[in-house]
């Protein structure tokens, strides 16, 4: 099996695993999307909801083991990625035309995904930390909604929240084209459109998620 | 033909050799705006030469733009700024009286400087003596209209051979990936019936030969497509993405 | 004393070929791989020489001063390649290319050559489609051909405006899979400098490394030389920048004969000089001329731009003098006409440019039909001139293309010093005193694929390695000879820089020895040169030191040959007492003023061998035309 390993190693294979861990992400984002929105349809919809996820806990456990371990690849790959290609070119521009001949998204896929990754320790150490373990952190208790309107009770918090959802946007935006790229799913006749599908996907994500802070912190603060 | 010349300020990076460090010089110019950018450098050359000075070392060959040879980045883009022009074919008029321009040299590790503006592109050579041919010795080749190939098969094949091997690409892309120039090879030969034979291995080759070399690998930024002079589409670095996964599925190489 | 042998087989000149095949010598197949030759070039002829000479098992050392052997000159040719396939079914045969080449160089080249190249021409195009070369197809999926000037058939096979690049990275890709192999050693940015000979016979050469500026020593049982033209002595001409004469001309000091230096090609649609900056000049596609018509203003000196001058008043002087032909005459006929009149004072605003108009082609198949045919062409006017060819009519003008003189080589391609052989545009063989298009790539794929391999090996043979090695003492004495020039050159530190010298240079060759000549204009040239040589080597200025990437120092040694050929040149133009193809001397015209030949005295080809500086002695290869009738060309 020496070959996978190589093949993986070579710079298309390090592509490929950064599309590949990149596509589960999205999956998972979307559903992850979905269970959130039940926030909308109320207290009791969203507690069902989270209790649904607590009777197949064990099923849920190797859910977050494999997410886990293709968050450390897609991240880990993506900081050896960054730093190989950045020795590829030892003396930087004195003038650089990046700003004219790549589009935005493409070009802070490092950064946009640094600020992420800091989103997700923080995401996880309020949201995940409090379900799992803690339950309301002032409370105690483990009415799941009120853990979500206690966090967005906190302005900092959610302005926090939604820009790294902003950040995400940006970054499924390019995400999504450059896997179908990476496979070599890239047809004349096709490839605009999965350009605009990611574009939808992306902002479809980055709205979906960066409402629940928008309508908890500044539209009802919780108090429905 | 215009008759305005133009006053500009140059900033030229100028280093004695591979090792040596490097920096800007600055000279002012007056130039007419029919001149070609490489005939505005001559003309300052001849009048540093004329003052015993040190000319400023740039390459270029045919001057138009068809074989490769130059290349500089100007204003932070390699080439210039108008798309779909090789350095050579660039005109004055494509700028303003009184401006600044930078000169730099192509700068990826894979492409150590020379001197001033000339770089080492040997590496793609290399990567080209890795794979990018059919293997047909002279003589005993079938008739050449024994393969029909369709017409739109053949002019697919064709952008993508129109590659000039300038490295335009790699001095673009912000990982210095010679992915563009690679798959360009590598697409050319995997559309026609000719290439199939090595098609495994000439990707595999390849590919394992551009990561050896220093090159980065590709963000899909498209920083390449947007300055590569001949319009090489990234659909190329798709297909060569493809033919390399198919590759190390199916082929029955091991390494 | 010298003496030619053109070695032309015996035989009906269609077995001349296939009989020297057979009666040639081998070299056994295990025994290959002893012999070391040396390419210097890596063009269409130096990389499939380079290639199929490494395919046979020989040791081979492929020379070029470039960064890659993919920017060979070569790679700028448009247009396209013929061949006789006779795919189109229109009457071409191996006869009737040969014919037109012949007829087509006006009756100066050597007839078994010619043949021999439109043999083989059929086999070109295979290997190139083998390789992978994408020409251009019909529906069905077969090959398409285009018609060309010079020719009644269509035999051209192309690619896209890139027919040039296409079949050098054809030649190229083969090249880098004998490098892969090893039997290939590529040397880039290594300008040879020097020939060695050893024993009377080519047996390595002095290079100059062009990053380090170290001189070295190559030793080989045979040297080709593959180095193209030298249409750069105009200075102005559409040859590339670095192209140069030092590799054969070096080799022409060292006892190889130069054979017809006069003739050479002007082509007639370049874009024209914009100014004292000008470097090079850029040729558009002939093809321009099938709809485009060329006119000049019947006023002299007239400043009117070109949509105010009314079209009573225009001069489309192509169909007016040649109204069979018209704006399609061959390239010389056309360039003279642009000349006359420039020389008239008629040129573009009095200065020397003509219009090409398609006006007309616009008005009559409509902008999308014309955009579809050369918007390419019209898109690198525009990068390059600012005007807009739908809107104002082009201008063009003539330029230096195409050197059809070059060393004298015998039907195995070997020059008058043995184990010295010569291809492509370099040598002088098979275009006579005008080459066709198309045909450039065919003769120096032809050299390279098809002949070459047979030929060396015939002298290989019967020249066994000897271990030579490049300590011998003959090349530690050339090796000095470079390094003192190269010292001389540093030393002199003039007023004048190497390009102002080679304007001047340039400017002699354009107005005396260019598209028209005559004995006055010649006579001077041959004193004007040879005082600016001497004007070079007192007052020239070179800048930067020999050990060093000196691109001032590369330049230098290029000019100081060129001061040196630019005189045979004209002393060639002056000898040959007679009007042909691309050289035109204004004493020998018909009344209508058209080239005269004179079959009597000058059906030779002049080869010239060096004595010392401004002095060359005169040897002839009596041109026999048994297969091709010697006619005059008539394009009325």
């Amino acid at each position: 099996m020496s070959w996978l390993f190589r093949s993986l190693n070579s710079s298309v294979g390090k592509k490929v695993i950064m599309a590949v861990t990149g596509l589960s992400l999205i999956s998972f984002l979307m559903i992850h999307l979905f269970g959130n929105l039940t926030l909308y349809i109320g207290r009791e919809a969203f507690n069902a909801y989270v209790d649904t996820l607590d009777i197949i806990k064990p099923f849920i456990r190797v859910i977050e083991v494999v997410l886990a371990g293709i968050f450390i690849l897609h991240i880990y790959n993506g900081i050896r990625l960054w730093i190989e290609n950045r020795n590829a070119r030892p003396v930087r521009y004195a003038v650089s035309g990046t700003a004219e001949n790549t589009d935005f998204s493409s070009r802070t896929m490092f950064v946009t995904g640094s600020i992420i990754f800091i989103f997700l320790v923080l995401h996880l150490s309020t949201f995940w930390y409090n379900f799992n373990f803690t339950g309301h952190p002032e409370t105690g208790s483990h009415d799941f909604y009120t853990i979500i309107v206690y966090w967005f009770s906190n302005k900092l918090y959610a302005v926090a929240y939604i820009l790294s959802m902003a950040l995400l946007t940006f970054h499924l935006n390019h995400a999504f084209q450059s896997a179908f790229q990476t496979f070599g799913w890239n047809h004349k006749k096709y490839f605009p459109l999965i350009k605009k599908i990611g574009l939808v996907y992306a902002l479809i994500m980055g709205i979906g998620f960066a409402s629940i802070p928008i309508y908890f912190s500044f539209i009802c603060g919780g108090n429905q | 033909m215009s008759e305005n010349k133009l006053n500009l300020t140059l900033k030229i990076w100028k280093q004695a050799g591979t090792n040596a460090p490097g920096s800007f010089e600055t000279h002012k110019v007056t130039v007419s705006p029919d001149a070609s950018f490489l005939e505005m450098l001559d003309e300052l050359n001849d009048g540093l030469e004329r003052e015993g000075k040190d000319p400023v070392a740039f390459e270029s060959d045919c001057r138009e733009g068809i074989c490769g040879t130059c290349g500089l980045v100007i204003n932070g883009h390699p080439h210039g700024p108008v798309p779909r022009v090789a350095t050579c074919q660039l005109h004055m008029r494509n700028f303003k009286d009184g401006e600044t321009i930078y000169i730099e040299p192509f700068r990826a590790k894979a492409f150590p400087v020379l001197r001033d503006l000339i770089v080492d592109r040997s590496a793609f050579d290399k990567i080209m003596y890795a794979g990018g041919y059919v293997s047909v010795n002279t003589g005993g080749v079938p008739d050449a209209n024994a393969i029909p190939i369709p017409r739109d098969i053949a002019a697919e094949a064709f952008d993508a051979a129109a590659c000039i091997g300038c490295g335009a690409c790699v001095a673009a892309c912000k990982n210095a990936s010679a992915m563009l120039f690679m798959s360009a090879k590598i697409s050319q030969l995997a559309l026609l019936p000719q290439g199939q034979a090595e098609r495994h291995q000439r990707v595999e080759a390849m590919v394992a030969k551009m990561d050896e070399l220093g090159f980065g690998a590709c963000t899909n930024t498209y920083a390449c497509e947007a300055e590569c002079p001949k319009g090489i589409s990234i659909s190329n670095i798709a297909r060569m993405n493809r033919e390399f996964l198919v590759s190390k599925i199916v082929s029955k190489l091991t390494d | 004393m010298i003496k030619l042998d053109s070695k032309i087989p015996e035989g009906n000149i269609s077995e001349k070929w296939t009989n020297h095949k057979f009666n040639m010598k081998l070299v056994n197949p295990a025994n290959k791989r002893k012999y070391n030759v040396i390419v210097v070039g890596t063009g269409l002829a130096g990389a499939s020489a380079a290639a199929s000479l490494g395919e046979l098992g020989y040791n081979v050392l492929a020379f070029t001063y470039h960064d890659s052997a993919r920017r060979a000159h070569s790679i700028a040719a448009q247009g396209g390649i013929n061949a006789a396939k006779n795919y189109q079914n229109d009457g071409d045969s191996v006869h009737r290319l040969f014919y037109d080449t012949v007829k087509g160089g006006d009756f100066r080249a050597r007839e078994a050559n010619v043949h021999r190249l439109a043999e083989v021409s059929g086999n070109i195009i295979d290997q190139c489609v083998a390789q992978g070369v994408p020409f251009a197809r019909e529906y069905g999926g077969l090959l398409d051909n285009r018609s060309f000037g010079g020719a009644q058939v269509s035999r051209t096979f192309y690619a896209k405006g890139q027919t040039g690049q296409q079949l050098l990275l054809g030649a190229y890709s083969a090249l880098n899979r004998q490098v892969a192999l090893g039997t290939v050693k590529m040397m880039t940015r290594k300008e040879m400098l020097e020939l060695v000979m050893v024993d009377g016979k080519a047996r390595g050469i002095i290079t100059r490394d062009l990053v380090t500026g170290t001189t070295e020593k190559w030793v080989a049982d045979a040297v080709i030389l593959a180095t193209g033209g030298y249409s750069n002595v105009f200075f102005l001409s559409t040859n590339a920048m670095n192209c140069n004469t030092t590799a054969i001309w070096r080799a022409h000091k060292k006892g190889a004969l130069f054979g017809n230096p006069c003739y050479t090609q002007i082509h007639p649609t370049c874009l024209p000089v914009h100014g004292e900056s000008q470097s090079k000049l850029t040729l558009m596609s002939e093809s321009l001329r099938n709809d485009g018509r060329i006119w000049v203003s019947k006023k002299k000196g007239d400043m009117r731009n070109a949509n105010d001058i009314p079209e009573e008043e225009r001069d489309y002087y192509l169909e007016r003098k040649y109204p069979s032909y018209g704006n399609l005459s061959p390239r010389d006929i056309s360039s003279r006409s642009a000349k006359e009149a420039f020389d008239d004072g008629r040129g573009v605003k009095g200065g020397e440019a003509v219009y090409l108009d398609f006006s007309d082609a616009i008005k009559r198949l409509g902008k999308h039909v014309i955009e579809d045919r050369y918007g390419n062409l019209f898109e690198i006017y525009e990068t390059i001139t600012g005007e807009h060819p739908y809107e104002t009519p082009m201008m063009i003008y003539p330029a230096p293309h195409y050197t059809m003189g070059g060393l004298w080589v015998d039907y195995n391609l070997m020059s008058t010093i043995p184990g010295l052989f010569v291809l492509g545009e370099a040598n002088f063989s098979d275009h006579g005193a005008n080459r066709l298009g198309a045909s450039a790539l065919m003769q120096g794929l032809a050299d390279g694929y098809f002949v070459i391999p047979y030929t060396i090996g015939n002298y290989l043979a019967e020249n066994k390695p000897d271990g030579l090695k490049n300590s011998n003492e003959e090349f530690a004495k050339v090796e000095k000879d470079v390094n003192n020039i190269t010292n001389r050159l540093l030393s002199i530190n003039g007023k004048q820089t190497v390009d102002q010298i080679h304007k001047k240079l340039g400017r002699i060759m354009w107005n005396k020895v260019g598209m028209a000549r005559n004995e006055k204009g010649l006579k001077e040239a041959i004193k004007e040169i040879s005082e600016l040589r001497e004007e070079f080597w007192k007052d020239v200025k070179v800048v930067g030191k020999a050990d060093e990437l000196n691109q001032n120092l590369e330049r230098a040694g290029r000019v100081a040959d060129y001061l040196e050929l630019g005189e045979l040149m004209a002393v060639d133009a002056l000898h040959r007492k007679e009007s042909c193809g691309g050289h035109f001397r204004e004493e020998y015209q018909t009344e209508e003023g058209e080239a005269k030949r004179d079959d009597e005295n000058f059906a030779y080809v002049g080869a010239w061998e060096f004595e010392k500086n401004g002095k060359w002695n005169l040897h002839k290869e009596e041109l026999k035309f048994d297969y091709v009738k010697l006619a005059t060309r008539s394009y009325k």
